[in-house]
């Protein structure tokens, strides 16, 4: 542990969670200067590799601050890998590498004084399948990034209550907070997930196809939560649901990937646009269901 | 409305069986059923057995610390082996399991899977912990006898200098060879790659969904381990443990190498002479008369029925914290 990392730790137990630059001292950079409001993240020139295969190519994208970007093309052609390239999740993988920057609000997360859990504590994620803590209760469950940071906080019932309003839950279990994060149904869980990456307040959350395997009732609840949450964090979201792209979504990127070659963004702007008067004909085969 | 004179009975459903199912279910069932009689008919032969022993003695089997089984006053009892089973089992356990916890974690979590492109770490490591599983006892003993041995006086010495006012450390002979705190650490190293290798077992099958949850979160890799990684493996851990105490209380040969039997009770670990059960048995087999052998047998046992306990305990601490999961 470096000088710089145990300063900043010290911070963010001190200040609550107000503070989010839990690397601003020494040479780290900042990460976030409030902490409480969205930023934006950005792409530049990210290349990734599975051992000597390389599955994405040149991706410049801007994920602009409280807007939600959507993530959509066929299967395979490197979205999901894209996604955890944003909050550092890719490098868990023994044999991935990657090339490029990524940027929050102009600080590289790759810089080599940036430590990883620090970005993910910022840039949240939710998964696929949901993972809820299944041997903590659902209060431990929203607490748990807090726990994991070392923050403390005298106010946990506010903090519990808000991260279950917003992610749609509190109305479900508020009066069941004790019980099993995995006695929750599916489309509960997930909701679960929310909330528990939004109480650590991040600048950012990753959604990876959240709904694809929950029922169309809940799907339409987290649809609903993703558009409320979206006021305070940027969201980014990848999907194979051509409908959940166009409701929830300000800005589409398409990615593609052809005949083994790498993926690579055909085609992004606002949503609108990416489905009504795509400039590429392959978008526009992809969003009107011709392939994928 | 409704008519109230006939009843519905659920049907009776056919629950036929073919030639082949019968078969392999009937094979089954005669091997799992093997196991309970095999087990039955070892605790019957032990009781029969032991009986000359507990008539001569009575209760005063489990009070007796002597050992003395021929002569007009036969007077022996287990308690002071019993004793030496768990003190060494305790330092065994003490040693075993940090051990074995770091360096299944080592090897799960943080070894590399290749160093310098081509040295299989993480195999390699996971090898060498099943192969000394697989080292027999006796070597383990000899190697404790004549290396180890000489180089824990030292330490014992130390020990029973600067904290002998703590009475386990006391020696009152000024003789450290052969002592529990010898049989403890080799035992502990005996039992180290059991326990080492269902913990990693345990450990890699932890699920990835929360692994990344918590990573997800900005957990740090210590963080993960403490919070998703233990309360995942707890009753593996546990269970591996009491696997590890079997064999602990159970170890003959080792100890019996390096101790020197001594029936008086002692809590000095540093001291020389001790007891064990196991070491009791192996040592004094074949001596002491048809009087002897049914004690030594009823010596087994209480150690067969202990061991029995110990593992009942073990599953049932397993099996409610997997129920906590569901």
């Amino acid at each position: 542990m470096t000088m710089s990392d145990s300063m900043a730790n010290t911070e963010t137990v001190a200040t609550d969670r107000k503070v989010a630059s839990s690397a601003s001292a020494g040479t780290a950079p900042s990460l976030r200067i409030d902490g409480v409001s969205a930023a934006q993240l950005e792409s530049v020139g990210i290349h990734a590799w599975f051992g000597e295969r390389l599955v994405l190519e040149n991706v410049d994208l801007v994920m602009e601050r409280t807007k939600v970007t959507a993530l959509i093309g066929p299967s395979g052609c490197g979205k999901s890998t894209f996604l955890r390239i944003l909050n550092r999740m890719h490098e868990i993988v023994p044999s991935a590498s990657l090339a490029g920057r990524v940027e929050l609000d102009g600080d590289d997360i790759y810089d080599p004084n940036q430590r990883a859990a620090t970005v993910r504590r910022h840039i949240g994620m939710v998964f696929q399948r949901p993972n809820p803590f299944p041997a903590m209760s659902i209060r431990d469950n929203v607490l748990a990034g807090l726990r994991f940071n070392k923050i403390r906080s005298s106010h946990k019932d506010e903090i519990v209550e808000e991260a279950l309003v917003k992610a749609g839950l509190w109305s479900e279990v508020k009066d069941r907070q004790g019980a099993l994060g995995g006695a929750l149904s599916g489309g509960q869980q997930q909701r679960l997930c929310i909330a528990r990456a939004l109480a650590v307040k991040p600048a950012v959350l990753l959604m990876d196809e959240p709904c694809s395997a929950l029922d169309p009732g809940s799907t339409l609840r987290i649809e609903q939560t993703i558009q409320e949450i979206a006021e305070e964090v940027t969201v980014v979201i990848v999907t194979h649901n051509m409908q959940q792209a166009l409701r929830v979504s300000d800005k589409t990127a398409f990615f593609l990937a052809q005949d083994g070659n790498p993926g690579y963004i055909v085609e992004a702007g606002p949503t609108k646009e990416i489905f009504e008067s795509p400039k590429d004909p392959r978008t526009a085969d992809y969003v009107n269901g011709r392939f994928g | 409305m409704t008519n109230t004179t006939t009843t519905v009975t659920p049907i009776k459903i056919s629950s036929k069986r073919s030639a082949e199912d019968r078969a392999f279910r009937g094979l089954a069932r005669g091997a799992g059923l093997g196991t309970f009689v095999i087990l039955f008919l070892i605790g019957l032969f032990l009781l029969i057995e032991a009986i000359p022993a507990f008539r001569s003695q009575g209760l005063r089997f489990f009070t007796n610390t002597g050992w003395q089984t021929t002569g007009p006053h036969p007077t022996f009892g287990v308690l002071s082996a019993l004793t030496g089973s768990i003190i060494i089992s305790i330092i065994g356990l003490a040693v075993a399991i940090p051990v074995s916890l770091a360096t299944a974690l080592f090897i799960n979590e943080y070894a590399p899977a290749k160093v310098l492109g081509f040295v299989p770490v993480k195999n390699f490591l996971t090898a060498a912990v099943d192969l000394m599983a697989a080292v027999p006892s006796i070597i383990y003993g000899m190697w404790g006898f004549f290396v180890l041995q000489p180089h824990t006086t030292g330490l014992e010495q130390w020990l029973s200098t600067y904290l002998g006012f703590i009475p386990v450390f006391k020696s009152s002979t000024g003789l450290y060879t052969s002592s529990f705190l010898i049989c403890g650490i080799i035992v502990g190293i005996m039992c180290m790659p059991i326990i080492t290798s269902l913990c990693r077992e345990v450990f890699s099958l932890t699920p990835n969904g929360e692994r990344e949850g918590a990573m997800s979160l900005g957990a740090s890799r210590a963080r993960v381990i403490r919070d998703v990684v233990f309360p995942f493996a707890k009753g593996g851990v546990i269970g591996s443990i009491m696997l590890g105490l079997g064999r602990a209380l159970g170890e003959a040969i080792a100890v019996a190498i390096i101790i020197s039997l001594a029936f008086p009770i002692n809590f000095h670990i540093l001291q020389a002479g001790g007891n064990s059960i196991a070491a009791l048995i192996a040592l004094n087999w074949g001596s002491g008369g048809s009087l002897g052998t049914s004690a030594l047998l009823a010596a087994g046992l209480v150690l067969f029925a202990i061991t029995l306990i110990i593992n009942m305990v073990a599953s049932r601490i397993v099996n409610a914290s997997m129920a906590d999961r569901r």
